[in-house]
């Protein structure tokens, strides 16, 4: 499973090549998240309405290798945005993937960008 | 300027630097450290911890950046091998030197090794620094049998550790008890008899003679003749100062050892102080951190302009814990300063000990004992540092008061000056006027502003009671609000909901809130609206836990169990046929729960509406399994088929599981309906339980099984069954309005001011006058039930949203299952 955690890797904006289209916008639960198939990876998206953000990280939670973060659910700390693993609460910030209140390793993260009512999901390769 | 240099950095040579920090600016005062050990100073009280997977960083006391932030020169791995006191300046063994105005020595002390024969072999060590105990783990790693010799305080430490690795232990005591200096034989016999239980060796008034062995360690002879296999020892036989360096500059040194010291920790050259364990005090060498801590503190206030500052010896007084024993020691624990009575309590089935001495005038406490129950320790300190009066039975003290009010010693009770952490030296008076004069609101503040609590630890619960009695005095009420988001209590925001008709999450935080909410508050509102409006939950499903989400409880791997409801655990042949078809048509694993239900795991996220609407068809409805709200009321056969019974438990069971099915709390509720007092139904470990008596029904409430069990407690007595039905109206409904987020009943009635007695006179005395509202609120939840799973069964919107992918149907790909007697089970990958 340690090589399931090594297929993600945060993605920075600016080394986008492929903006894959996740789905209509309408297909994602305000203020919540959704997972997508993306190749063999799993992405949860997160449609942070409240703050009107738009958010993805790895589906993968790191504390038990569970993939379940599309199913936590999503608020703030301080300022920081932060999605909570439903298994055992451990809480990450969407917008770096660092675990908040553990030290779990960060979660991956990856540019959202949302265009004529579609929202893409963007990918090195 | 003043340059004071520091040889030693363990726990009293940090402190000495936080002190004195504390007080004198880098540009008054330039401090430079030497330390032997390649990490700067960390908790050696609690190194036994290190076995159980911690890093020396948490054990670390102040990393290298506090140093620097500080501007203190630590330097190392730097071991200072001569002091020149002519020309005042301190050399180590790579040649660095530094010049002192002021020199501290805190060199500490090293374990002491008895000149036994063999003692060099491999497979010998002692128990003091991280290097050691890492020797310790590696050698440990490749045997089985290991031995500790010395029964002491550390020996024992050591045995935990041994235990902890997973090896066999054996303790080897040359005195007659264990930990002589603290226990008295009876205390000592106790705590043997405790250790002996959990597997370790006691071998009592044993000299060991010879270590044998070919080049390592294989076994232990002692002077009887007998002999003791082992393949690892460890030596905690006491500690020896470290006081070489002094001894080499011709300080003067006591005739066993320890830099001889005055009251102000000067040695005999008036620039060089000596703190901690190397320091001999009036003949006496301390071993413990306290009493360094306060040598620390005297010559802070030496160098930073109060001369007076005198060290008056400390008290030996000590409480731990020993693989699990508490154990304490305190004042003249033996009661040989003084003529005095000792009060002896001992309760072989219950393993606990307990002695005091008291002065024999009967007026005073000087010391005691505490094996196996140490709860009474920190109060016994107190009554006997502050010479306060003594209860008039005096075994009060450690029986607890039979009638009447408590026993003396309670908080309000002490003086200002009574000392509450001995650590960090902190009095009573400081805590409250910090309390007071900075407006500290919770006990977090309390400890970083006070530093009380921050060293043992031992003296947290005082420090919290002391800080809730000052908030009291002051009119203030501790509020245990929500969270960031929301500045209420759970029954605040519950009125607020109410009173204003609050049912959208967005519009609370909006209205009453601030942020944009959390997992904390999220379900905790939602549970609030249902237990309120009675709305279907799955109308805001993005505040709702996965389980209420989903309506299923999750399991490893990321699949669900689908539980269905049977009221009071009776169920038809057609409907169990039922239940064994869907499980094999959706290949479910089958288990038995304990509150007479079945449940089938397993299931996908997106069969999970297929499955209960085959369910639903068959007459099931949700169990509610997965929700903070009412999960069964289990039930005995009662008196339809027991010869014993009473009443017919399992009819009641049903009626009452129907009426409040559905039904949302802070937390989950059970129930219980048994036919007589035999309790079948376990109704007394539930959350209420009802249990047949001649004339009718006894309710017993707020109990539950768990990792703290409580049993329930009487509420009434011979009642008939609509009494029976209202008075539990009445108490859930207080309950899920008044307690607090994610509190079982019996941790609300554990705080509820009044306890049982108020809670009777609210739900059966109507004390309050709300009797009828309670009820009222009831009938509403009841008349508004609705199940449901069939509500989403029979909404195709609803289940849509059953579905691992938004962009793809198939089910999760890393869903994986093996089998397990036959039917499947998990296969989760570890990290």
């Amino acid at each position: 499973m340690i090589d399931t955690l090594e297929l993600y890797k945060t993605v920075e904006y600016s080394k986008v090549k492929i903006w894959f289209q996740a789905g209509h916008v309408e297909n994602f639960p305000i203020n919540g998240g959704a997972c997508i198939s993306y190749g063999s990876l799993q992405i949860a998206v997160y449609n942070f309405a409240r703050r009107n953000e738009w958010y993805a990280t790895q589906n993968l939670c790191p504390h038990k290798m569970q993939m379940i973060l599309s199913r936590g659910m999503i608020g703030s700390e301080g300022e920081t945005p932060k999605v909570a693993c439903p298994y055992h609460k451990k809480t990450f910030s969407l917008k770096t993937g660092e675990n908040l209140n553990g030290t779990e390793c960060n979660l991956a993260t990856y540019p959202v960008k949302v265009e004529n009512g579609y929202v893409y999901v963007g990918f090195e390769e | 300027m003043k340059k004071v240099v520091v040889i030693g950095n363990g726990m009293v040579g940090y402190k000495f630097c936080e002190k004195l920090r504390e007080k004198a600016t880098p540009s008054e005062i330039e401090i430079t450290v030497f330390g032997e050990e390649h990490i700067p100073a960390y908790d050696r009280v609690h190194l036994s911890e290190y076995f159980a997977e911690k890093s020396a960083d948490s054990l670390v006391m102040a990393g290298m950046d506090w140093y620097k932030a500080n501007e203190i020169d630590l330097r190392i791995g730097e071991l200072v091998t001569s002091i020149d006191r002519q020309a005042k300046i301190v050399r180590t063994m790579h040649g660095q030197e530094a010049s002192y105005d002021i020199l501290v020595i805190a060199t500490g002390s090293s374990a002491m090794i008895p000149p036994i024969q063999g003692v060099d072999k491999s497979g010998v060590f002692v128990y003091r620094t991280i290097e050691d105990l890492e020797n310790i783990i590696s050698y440990g790693a490749r045997i089985k049998k290991a031995s500790v010799l010395g029964g002491g305080l550390l020996g024992l430490e050591a045995a935990k550790a041994l235990i902890d690795m997973g090896l066999e232990a054996d303790v080897i005591e040359f005195a007659p008890r264990l930990m002589p200096r603290q226990l008295d034989d009876q205390g000592a016999q106790m705590l043997s008899e405790k250790l002996q239980a959990l597997g370790i060796g006691i071998h009592l008034s044993k000299s060991t003679s010879v270590i044998k062995g070919n080049g390592k360690i294989d076994a232990l002879e002692f002077s009887d003749g007998s002999i003791l296999e082992t393949d690892m020892l460890v030596i905690s036989c006491g500690i020896v100062p470290r006081d070489e360096l002094g001894r080499k500059a011709g300080l003067e040194v006591g005739p066993r050892g320890g830099l001889v010291v005055n009251d102000q920790m000067q040695t005999s050259d008036p620039d060089i102080y000596a703190i901690g364990e190397v320091a001999l005090h009036n003949n006496q060498i301390y071993g413990l951190v306290a009493p360094g801590y306060n040598m620390a503190e005297v010559v802070v206030n030496q160098l930073t302009g109060d001369g007076v500052s005198k060290f008056a010896g400390n008290d030996m007084s000590t409480k731990l814990k020993l693989i699990g024993i508490d154990v304490a020691s305190f004042g003249d624990a033996f009661g040989e300063r003084t003529a005095c009575l000792p009060i002896i309590y001992e309760n072989k089935s219950g393993g606990c000990y307990k002695r005091i001495n008291i002065s024999s005038d009967g007026k005073k406490l000087l010391g005691g004992i505490l094996v196996g129950d140490t709860s009474d320790y920190n109060m016994l300190c107190q009554v006997m540092q502050n010479g306060m009066a003594l209860p008039p039975q005096a075994e009060d003290l450690i029986l607890g008061s039979r009638g009447g009010d408590s026993p003396g010693g309670a908080i309000a009770d002490l003086p200002d000056e009574a000392q509450i952490c001995s650590c960090e030296n902190v009095a009573k008076g400081a805590i409250v006027n910090a309390v007071k004069e900075q407006g500290l609101e919770d006990l977090g503040q309390v400890r970083a502003c006070t530093k009380a609590g921050t060293g043992c630890g031992a003296c947290s619960p005082m420090v919290a009671d002391i800080f809730n009695e000052t908030l009291k005095s002051m009119g203030k009420t501790v509020r245990k609000v929500l969270c960031e988001h929301f500045d209420y209590t759970r029954q605040e925001l519950f009125d607020l909901i109410k009173v204003n008709g609050v049912k959208e999450y967005d519009e609370l935080l909006d209205r009453f809130g601030n942020g944009d909410g959390c997992e904390t508050c999220k379900p905790a509102v939602a549970s609030m609206f249902a237990s309120i409006w009675n709305d279907l939950i799955t109308k805001q499903e993005v505040i709702q836990d996965t389980n209420d989400k989903f309506l299923a409880n999750i399991q490893k791997g990321g699949s669900y169990s689908v539980i269905p409801r049977v009221p009071g655990g009776e169920i038809t042949p057609e409907k169990l046929v039922v239940l064994g078809q869907v499980a094999k048509k959706y290949d479910l694993y089958v288990k038995i729960t304990g509150g007479q239900r079945i449940d089938l795991l397993g299931a996908g996220i997106e069969q999970l509406p297929a499955i209960w609407e085959e369910l639903i068809e068959a007459g099931f409805e949700s169990g509610h399994a997965y929700g903070k709200a009412l999960r069964t009321v289990k039930s005995c056969v009662g008196s339809a088929w027991c010869r014993y019974g009473l009443h017919d438990s399992v009819s009641f069971a049903i009626e009452v599981e129907n009426r409040y099915k559905g039904l949302r709390a802070p937390h989950k509720i059970k129930g219980a309906v048994s036919g007589c007092r035999r309790e079948c139904a376990e109704a007394q470990s539930k959350d209420f339980g009802i249990i047949a008596t001649e004339k009718g029904w006894n309710l017993y409430v707020c109990g539950n099984g768990g990792a703290n069990p409580q049993h329930a407690k009487l509420l009434a007595t011979d009642i008939d069954s609509e009494s029976c039905i209202r008075y539990l109206d009445r108490f859930l409904m207080f309950y899920i309005k008044t307690a607090e987020p994610l509190n079982r009943t019996s941790t609300w009635l554990n705080k509820m001011e009044g306890g049982l007695d108020y809670l009777r006179d609210v739900v059966i005395n109507d004390s309050l006058g709300i009797g009828k509202q309670l009820e009222e609120e009831m009938e509403l939840m009841v008349n508004t039930y609705k199940c449901e799973w069939k509500e989403v069964v029979n909404d195709p919107v609803h289940r849509s949203k059953f579905r691992h992918f938004i962009n793809s149907d198939m089910p999760d790909p890393s869903q994986k299952f093996g089998l397990l007697r036959g039917q499947k089970i998990p296969v989760t990958e570890q990290k």
